[in-house]
């Protein structure tokens, strides 16, 4: 079974983290990523840039509407993501609640679904 | 053999077993029902079984085998194939100690904390108690197509996030219990505060509920807080008789004739709090039942040891920091000491503002002035109550006493 784990977080919380402070989160986030490289969960995961890079396109009467920022403005933005492998949904919750990202913001659990054999 | 009774007592065990054996709870449920009809059918031409149990399980295990090679055949998928032959070959264990932990999977299921809570106690009352979705609908006032929804979503979360079957790791054994007990008191408290009409149909949760609390008891043996729990369901549910009046009307603790307690629950449940205090129980389900316990001691509405009960309140209140307990601890200080005193905590509460809209508060407040002989403060007060209670029995209650302190002033 594959999850995501969306992580999401208030980006002005990061912001107000001093450089030492963002050096520890990065390490922390390093060492997460490794360790559950070794543990065989790890299938891809990366850190996404702020929500004012975003840039959100639909198609609209066949004509394609791009506007500037995300799709939705939330309390809390996603940050990045982890795309896991586990056998069941309590495996992915504990998984998630290594994130380091789960103590500075919150971290979403969505199974992927499995493609048709 | 009595078939409701069966059902009654096998449904939960016949069930528990087969989502184990074919792992999976949606096709599990159907099964099981269609296997008791099945019952219902061959055993009174047949004879009853020498094991019931095991005849219902295997019956509905094969009915889902069914349903699997079906789906396999059209669907054609090597995934449900390979499945099915596992399943096939699979040791079917019927032991007593595997239908024990059959059980436990079952309700940590229902109550995983991934599912929202009101979805807990719906999906508790179906799978582990039996209920019918009409009458879970019924006794939670909800409509039958919007409990059907409820039950569908959850099973369907259950299935495609892949919850386990599974007991929880010893490590969050504590936690998730805490989470089944909260299902179980939520259940009982929803038929306790019987309020509506249909009080017959409420009381079937509050029976639930302690059916539920006594089956925990046995499956988690040696653990003081679930005992306290069941105790405290016992002590509460004790005075259910006593509560309401023939024309439903409540009737205060002060004002209830105790000779309508019932006397059973409270001769199992005292000891039963004993036994947990000193094994360390000392959670919130504790204190709760050590204050009902208090009040099942007195003889009398005055003998009650208010100071012993404001004390509780005390250590409930930081154990449990919620403005409901501290309006509690209020009238109890007011009964140990002078309804001044309990005057001033719920001024204290008031000036919060964090029971804003809680028709209890001022009720709460108009009973204290009423026993200072301060009517028409009094009155001002029952009437805030009146304008912010939703509930009829409640209303009823609140007018009677505000005809009361007004007749007094005269």
């Amino acid at each position: 079974m594959e999850y995501l784990l969306l992580i999401y977080a208030n980006e002005a919380d990061y912001a107000k983290m001093s450089p030492a402070e963002m050096g520890a989160m990065y390490q922390e986030f390093m060492q997460y990523t490794q360790s559950i490289h070794q543990s065989g969960h790890f299938q891809a995961g990366q850190q996404l840039q702020p929500v004012t890079t975003a840039t959100t396109v639909r198609v609209q009467n066949g004509k394609r509407v791009v506007t500037d920022g995300p799709f939705a403005e939330t309390r809390e933005q996603l940050g990045g993501f982890y795309w896991i492998k586990a056998k069941d949904l309590d495996e992915a919750l504990a998984i998630a609640e290594r994130c380091p990202g789960a103590r500075v913001g919150s971290v979403e659990v969505r199974p992927i679904v499995p493609p048709p054999a | 053999m009595n078939l409701e009774s069966l059902y009654r007592e096998e449904w939960r065990r016949v069930l528990a077993t087969t989502v184990r054996l074919t792992g999976d709870f949606d096709l599990s449920e159907e099964a099981v029902q269609d296997a008791f009809v099945a019952a219902l059918e061959q055993w009174p031409r047949d004879g009853t079984p020498a094991n019931p149990y095991a005849w219902l399980v295997s019956t509905a295990r094969h009915r889902v085998l069914d349903q699997f090679r079906k789906r396999a055949r059209f669907l054609d998928k090597q995934v449900e194939i390979e499945r099915l032959a596992e399943l096939e070959g699979a040791e079917i264990d019927l032991s007593e100690a595997s239908m024990v932990d059959d059980q436990l999977r079952l309700i940590f299921t229902c109550c995983h904390p991934a599912l929202a809570v009101e979805a807990q106690v719906a999906l508790t009352l179906r799978t582990v108690c039996g209920l019918t979705t009409e009458e879970i609908a019924r006794s939670f006032l909800t409509p039958v197509a919007t409990m059907a929804q409820r039950l569908v979503r959850v099973k369907r979360k259950i299935r495609d996030a892949r919850l386990p079957f599974a007991m929880p790791p010893r490590e969050k054994l504590a936690e998730r219990l805490d989470g089944v007990m909260l299902v179980v008191y939520l259940v009982f408290t929803e038929g306790y505060a019987a309020t509506s009409g249909k009080v017959w149909i409420r009381r079937q949760l509050s029976e639930e509920a302690i059916r539920l609390g006594r089956l925990l008891c046995e499956l988690v043996p040696r653990n003081a807080e679930l005992r306290a729990l069941l105790a405290l369901m016992l002590l509460h549910d004790s005075r259910r008789m006593a509560r309401i009046g023939p024309d439903e009307e409540i009737i205060t603790l002060e004002e209830q004739d105790r000779g309508l307690w019932d006397r059973r629950q409270i001769v199992e449940g005292v000891p039963l709090l004993e036994a947990a205090l000193r094994e360390g129980a000392s959670g919130e389900y504790a204190l709760q039942a050590a204050i009902a316990a208090l009040h099942a001691r007195a003889q009398r509405a005055e003998d009650t040891d208010w100071a012993q009960i404001s004390r509780l309140y005390v250590t409930l209140l930081q154990r449990q920091p919620s403005p409901v307990v501290h309006l509690n601890l209020a009238a109890a200080v007011a009964m140990a000491e002078s309804p001044a005193k309990g005057l001033a905590i719920i001024d204290e509460l008031e000036a919060t503002g964090d029971l804003a809209g809680y028709h209890l508060l001022p009720a709460a407040k108009a009973d204290l002035l009423r026993r200072e002989n301060r009517w028409t403060e009094a009155a001002d007060a029952y009437r805030q109550a009146l304008a912010l209670v939703t509930n009829e029995p409640e209303r009823r209650y609140l007018a009677r006493r505000l005809e009361q302190v007004e007749q007094d002033r005269i």
